[in-house]
This record gives C-alpha cells, structure tokens and sequence, in this order.
C-alpha cells in the first residue's frame, strides 16, 4: 500500500489520491503471495506428497490402533523413515519452516524493494535486490493506460495497471495495486498527463480520505469483488454510460461466423476420421461399434477444441462497453478477466472499420485500430494483444458511428458519406467516386477490388479504402501521421503507375495501397505533407486539458517538456 | 551562388528556390541525379542534393576488404581442412558483394534529398525507386554515425527516426559539414512543428 509516512504526508505533487505525491510508494501487500505464489504451491506439494503416506499412516495409528498393522503397512521411504528412526522429526519440520520463512522472507524484501512514484511529470518505478533497475517514464508520453483484473485477483480486489510508453518494452506495470487504488492512480496519471494543472491544483484540497485499518480493507474488497463479479465492474469514476451495447446473441454469432471455417474444418476432418475405416473395412460384423468409438473418440476432442476456441475469444468480449470520459476513451472488455483501457485523446493512429463476407447480411462490422502500445509487431500478433487492438469487436452501422466519433473526433461529421457511402459501401454506380482508385489498367493487381482500392485525403484525414470480399476502409489521422512513400518497380513503370505505403506505429492497420495513377501517388506525396503539418498544427490534444482555451495560437511553440523527450521515454538501468 | 547564405531554411521559401544551390550542403556533391529513363517514372519537381562521390570510393573499398576476406578464410578453410561446402558459402558471400559494387555508382547517384516547406523527401534507387516524404514535426531523433573509413574520407550518414518503424529515411555518404548543417536546420525546423509524437 504505502510507505508508513505516505498517509499523512500533504499531496505535495498535487493529485488527488495519496499515491501521486511525489512519494515512494510499494505495491498491494498480498502481491507477493501472488507472484511467489507458484513456488509456495510447489514446495506445500513436494511436503505434502512425501508426507500423505506417514499422516494417513499416523492418524489411523491414532484413532484405530488395533487395524493400523493390517489396514495400511507403515510407508516405507527414504529420508522421512530416516528422520523418523532418528527422531528427527522436530529437526525436520524446523528446516522446511526455515525454508518457508527464507521464501517468504525473500518475496518479502522483493514486495519492500519494488517502489513506484508518481511525481508531476513523471512516474516510476524501482525495484530489484541485486539487479536494480529504475525505470521512469515521463507522463506526457503515456500512450494509455490499462486496468487488468484478472480472474483469481478480482476476488480480493486487486488489479494489474499498465501505463503505456511510447517505445518498445516501455511500459510500466504496477503488480498489483488494490482496484481503488489503481482507479485513483490511474485518474492522476491521467490527468497529470492532460498538463491540466490549475484542475489538478483546485482538487488537491477535496482529497481527504480516511485511512482505515488493513484488515477491514481486506474484507472490504473481498465483498467488492465478489459483487464486481456479479454486476460486473462498477465504474464509479466514470459517469457516462456506454455509447455502444453489444447484445451477446450477436457477439456470439459474429465469432461463429468468423469461426465457421475452424468448424467446418474440424467437421471434414471427424467425417473423413470415421468414414475412411468404414470405406475400407466395409461391412464386417461389429464394425458399427468400432466406427461409433472412434467418431466419438476423434469427434469429442475436437468438438471441445471448437468450443474452447470460441469461449476463449467470445468471453474476452462480453460485456463490451465503451464510453467518453475527460481523460480519453474507457474501453471495458471480459467475462472474468476484466481489461480497462483508457486510450487519451490524440493517441490513435490508425483506424480501420471492416467487415468480412459473411458478417454482410446482417450489417455488421469491427473496428481495430494502431497505436502505441510498447509491444513489437510480433508480441502484438498474440491473440491476447489483438483483443487490445479492437474497439468494438462487433457492432452495427449506428455503433460503428458512434464509436468513430470518439475515436476520431478531429474528423468532421460532413466527412460521413465519405467514409460510409463511398468508403465502406464502396463507389456508387454512376455518382463521381472521390476516391482515387487503381488506375484500370492495372486492375490485375486485385482482380476483385480494384473499383474500391484507392484513397481520399481530406483536411483532416487521409482515409484508404480497400478489399472487396473482406470490405475495409482505414482512417490515418493527419495529424499523427509519421510519413509517407511512394515506390515503384519496373512493371509499375511500364504501366505508369506506384504504389504507395502510409507510415505509421505498428499495428493491424496496414498502410499499402498498389497501382495508383503514377500522378495520382506524386500528388499524394505532394500534398500529405503541407496537410499534416496543418493539421497537428490544430491539433491540441496532446496535452489535451492544457488548451482550454482555443485561444492558444496555431502554430505556437508547444509545452516546453515536449521538445526534448526522447522517443523512448523509460530507461531501464539494470536487469529486475 | 545562391539566394540563402547560410544552410537552407525550409521555413521561409515555399516557393522552394528550385535550382538553388547551396554552399554547403551541395559542396563537391554530384550534380546529376540519374533517373530511370521510361516516361512513366516516379518524379518530382524541386531541387534535389545529392551524396559525395566520396562515398562510392568508401563503399568500393569495403568492398574489396570484404572480398579479400572471404577469400582469406576460404583459402585457409580449404588448405587446413577437407571440406566443400564452403565455397558455396564464400561464392554467395563474394557474388552479392560483386553485384553490390557493381550497381553502387549508379546506386549512389540515385539517392537525394530535398527540402521542402513542410516536409524532408528522400529517394532512392533506379530499378525499384522508392520516395518517401517526412514531414518536419515527425522527427523524433537524428543520427549522425561515421565509421573508420568514413572518417578517413569526411562522410557520415544521417538517420532520421521517426515514430513509424517502416519510414527509414538514411542518407549516407553525406559530407561531414552537410550532415551537421541539416542537422541543425531539421531540428530547429522541427523545433517550431513539434507535436505529440
């Protein structure tokens, strides 16, 4: 929790919870339970196995002397008959109390050494015996942060934050705190991170909690995650509500519809398990008994196979919700294992609304978008770092806008027809596309989608719409676009045309387009540049509090601390 | 010479002094860019700098090491032991540098910069060319690194770093007083565009 002068000590930093005072603060106390936990269970095994046989032996001693001979012979095992002849036993029980207490002596002075603080610009975090290491990371750089509460903590309260870096590996995890805890600490990143300061000042009197003693704080949260259990997570920092309500048949059909391809695999396979032996073996007697045990054999597997597929990306979506608050967009995802992200403002890259063939009848569609999350292209490829990637795992027409609206609140609601009637539904017969598409004669680069693969810059953003089968439409913010390039082979040569490849931070969202115009791409090149710069030039909500006013003139120099951060803002002296 | 004394400052000209020459980033540089010749190439108007020829002279002697090298240890592999399989090795090592050195002066004359109002635009390549336009707020860091054999011939090469892993922007065989002068000027051009990142 804190370090003993912590709760009394004055909100020196100015935030809101005790934590964020410019104070070295340590983790939940039953944190290293948590994370030395496995060792613990290991070593109770190894006691508990080599010992069941003497205690079952002994306690039937006990109770029933006269059948203990006949019942169960006295075990017979190496060093516990030893110390047991050599009455050794005290002596025994003594060195696995020792070794008990050396662990938890040792987890414990982990938990004493592993140190966070939050200061005005920064946040971090300390931890290590022999290899230290100190980690800062400067919080006008948080990209997000994320609230994990994982199944079996959840129980007794307690939560996993992640505070994303810009850089790889640059994130800093706070394992764990107590929810509440984790809720303020989270607002104040947030909210330091905004540059609202004159805010943060006016809250800092308001903040007078009171400190109750451990044990009833124990109970407390238990009772709370049990609740949050049933009602599901309480938002009590967030007062809006969802702007998006997924009904679970829907979440449920969508998967099974992307999923069908597993299932009718699996389905070819069990069939072609049991008909090829009945093909070949024919009609002998008692053969239907055979084939039945092997369908069921081979078909029992897979059918749990399939089902735990589904359940594993179906219940890390339920109770979907994504809302507004001051300090960015709240999405809450999962069943068990609750994940709250908090993506601020002017932290999104890419955006990227697609639907696949089969989700087309019924009008639905997913959003995913690219940011920085201090993973790599391949640790973001896992399948529990696509969930992070997803906005709205599936939603309709009205959700999808809704959402748009959150996440690219630069782009101007004229822009609608441009990205649903041309984007999404693709161009329309005999209306003027505002698209620039492939130039026809190199349709052959994609057969299917070379009427819609094309892109539109506008003011704001630069929008890429592709596939026809699987129908995308991405949205790359000109104001965080990083670069943009245009290539050309030999054959593109000949037919005069280029591709082109839109850069940003690493992500689902890709950024190629092939066979433009070789005008068409020189012009893009020529004007995304002057359009950007305009752009980030309106754009304020890099620190998005700090510019109340609209009065803060286009152009001017941006907060001081903005200009020397590296791009990576931790930096990690030592190994953990 | 020029209508900028001192290095070029993209802040001013957005009517970019096209053939504009400049003291310092374009001493002793090539003054041709070579292009594909087919009409359908990728092109732009605006004065592009261009690399030292110094830096085909630096590569070409790497180059060589490199072959003599490869040589070296084939030769000492194949006298000391009783083996094959390494001439394989030695000749896909020594072919690819041969091509390399080969394609490197038309290669070196095909790679430019310019500046533009609001963005840096670097290219290269004559087969597979490839254009790709920075805008000056993006940069997150320089690099500036120069070898021994660079030094010794007063080049270096510049990287920007931008946010997005894929833009790759690298320009060697700059001179030395060039790659410090841009530098400075993408800086303080990048200075007065920053953003978030």
């Amino acid at each position: 929790m804190s370090t003993p002068q912590a709760p009394a000590a004055p909100l020196a930093g100015g935030g809101t919870s005790s934590l964020a005072d410019g104070v070295w603060h340590r983790l939940h106390p039953l944190t290293p339970l948590f994370q030395g936990g496995l060792v613990l269970i290991i070593v109770a095994g190894v006691v508990i196995s080599n010992f069941r046989d003497h205690a079952i032996f002994w306690a039937i001693s006990i109770f029933a002397p006269s059948e203990a001979g006949e019942l169960v012979s006295a075990p017979e095992d190496e060093w516990v008959g030893f110390l047991v002849e050599n009455n050794l036993i005290v002596v025994g029980l003594l060195v696995v109390l020792a070794i008990l207490v050396i662990l938890i002596g040792i987890f414990w002075m982990i938990w004493r050494f592993h140190q966070f603080r939050i200061s005005d610009d920064e946040v971090e975090v300390r931890k290590g015996i022999v290899f230290r290491s100190h980690r800062r990371a400067p919080l006008d750089r948080v990209q997000g942060v994320n609230l994990t509460r994982p199944f079996p903590m959840r129980l007794i309260g307690m939560a996993k934050l992640e505070v994303l870096g810009a850089g790889t590996g640059a994130n800093v995890d706070l394992e764990y705190l107590s929810t509440t805890k984790a809720e303020e600490v989270r607002a104040d990143i947030l909210r330091l991170a905004s540059g609202a300061r004159a805010a943060r000042e006016a809250a800092r009197d308001a903040a007078e909690g009171i400190v109750r003693p451990p044990h009833e704080r124990l109970v407390d949260s238990l009772s709370h995650g049990v609740t949050g259990l049933i009602e599901g997570v309480d938002h009590q920092d967030v007062a809006p509500e969802s702007v998006v309500h997924i009904p679970a048949g829907r979440l449920i059909g969508a998967y099974l519809l992307d999923g069908i391809w597993w299932i009718v695999g699996f389905g070819v396979l069990w069939v072609g398990s049991v008909l090829v032996p009945l093909l070949i073996a024919g009609d002998e007697p008692g053969w239907g008994g055979i084939s039945l045990a092997i369908g069921l054999g081979a078909g029992v597997p897979m059918a749990f196979a399939v089902v735990a597929i589904m359940w594993a990306q179906i219940s890390k979506s339920l109770r979907y919700a994504i809302a507004p608050t001051p300090d960015g967009i709240r999405v809450t995802f999962g069943l068990l294992t609750t994940v709250t992200e908090t993506l601020p403002p002017g932290r999104i890259y890419a955006v990227e609304v697609s639907q696949s063939l089969l989700w087309r009848p019924f009008g639905w569609w997913t959003i995913r978008i690219n940011r920085m999350s201090g993973k790599s292209a391949e640790q973001q490829a896992s399948g529990s770092a696509q969930q992070f990637n997803t906005v709205l795992p599936v939603g309709t027409r009205a959700d999808v806008e809704r959402v748009l609206a959150l996440l690219l609140p630069g782009v101007p609601v004229e822009h609608g027809p441009l990205m649903w009637e041309d984007g999404l539904l693709g161009p329309t017969t005999g209306a003027v596309d505002p698209y620039k598409t492939m130039a026809p004669r190199a349709w052959w680069r994609r057969p299917f989608s070379w009427k819609r693969h094309g892109f539109a810059l506008t003011g704001e953003a630069l929008m890429f719409r592709r596939g026809m089968v699987w129908r995308k439409l991405a949205v790359y913010p000109l104001a965080r676009l990083q670069a943009v390039s245009v290539q050309q082979g030999p054959i593109d040569r000949l037919q005069r045309v280029a591709a082109a490849q839109v850069h940003t931070v690493v992500g689902p969202v890709s950024g190629h387009v092939v066979g433009l115009d070789r005008d068409d791409a020189i012009e893009l090149l020529q004007r995304v540049s002057a359009a950007a710069v305009a752009a980030a030039r309106a754009d304020q909500t890099h620190r998005w509090s700090q510019h109340g006013a609209p009065s803060a003139a286009a152009g001017a120099p941006l907060a001081p601390s903005t200009r020397s951060a590296p791009v990576a803002p931790a930096a990690p002296e030592g190994l953990g | 010479m020029s209508d900028s004394p001192t290095t070029p400052s993209p802040e001013s000209p957005r009517t970019d002094p096209a053939p504009g020459v400049d003291p310092i980033l374009d001493a002793g540089t090539y003054t041709t860019l070579r292009e594909p010749r087919a009409s359908g190439r990728l092109a732009l108007d605006g004065a592009w700098h261009q690399i030292s020829p110094k830096y085909v002279v630096s590569q070409t002697l790497q180059n060589v090491a490199a072959i003599v090298i490869t040589v070296a240890v084939w030769l000492v592999i194949g006298l000391f032991t009783d083996q094959w399989w390494h001439s394989i090795a030695a000749g896909i090592i020594v072919g690819i540098t041969l091509f390399a050195q080969i394609v490197l002066p038309r290669q070196a004359r095909a790679l430019g910069y310019m500046l533009r109002a609001d963005d840096l635009v670097f290219r290269r390549g004559i087969l597979w060319q490839r254009m790709v336009a920075v805008p000056y707020g993006r940069m997150q860091l320089i690099d500036i690194t120069h070898g021994p054999l660079d030094r010794a011939f007063g080049i270096s090469k510049l990287k920007m770093v931008t946010a997005a892993a894929t833009s790759g922007v690298e320009i060697p065989g700059l001179a030395l007083g060039a790659s410090e002068a841009l530098r400075d000027t993408l800086i303080e051009v990048a200075e007065t565009r920053r953003t978030g990142l």
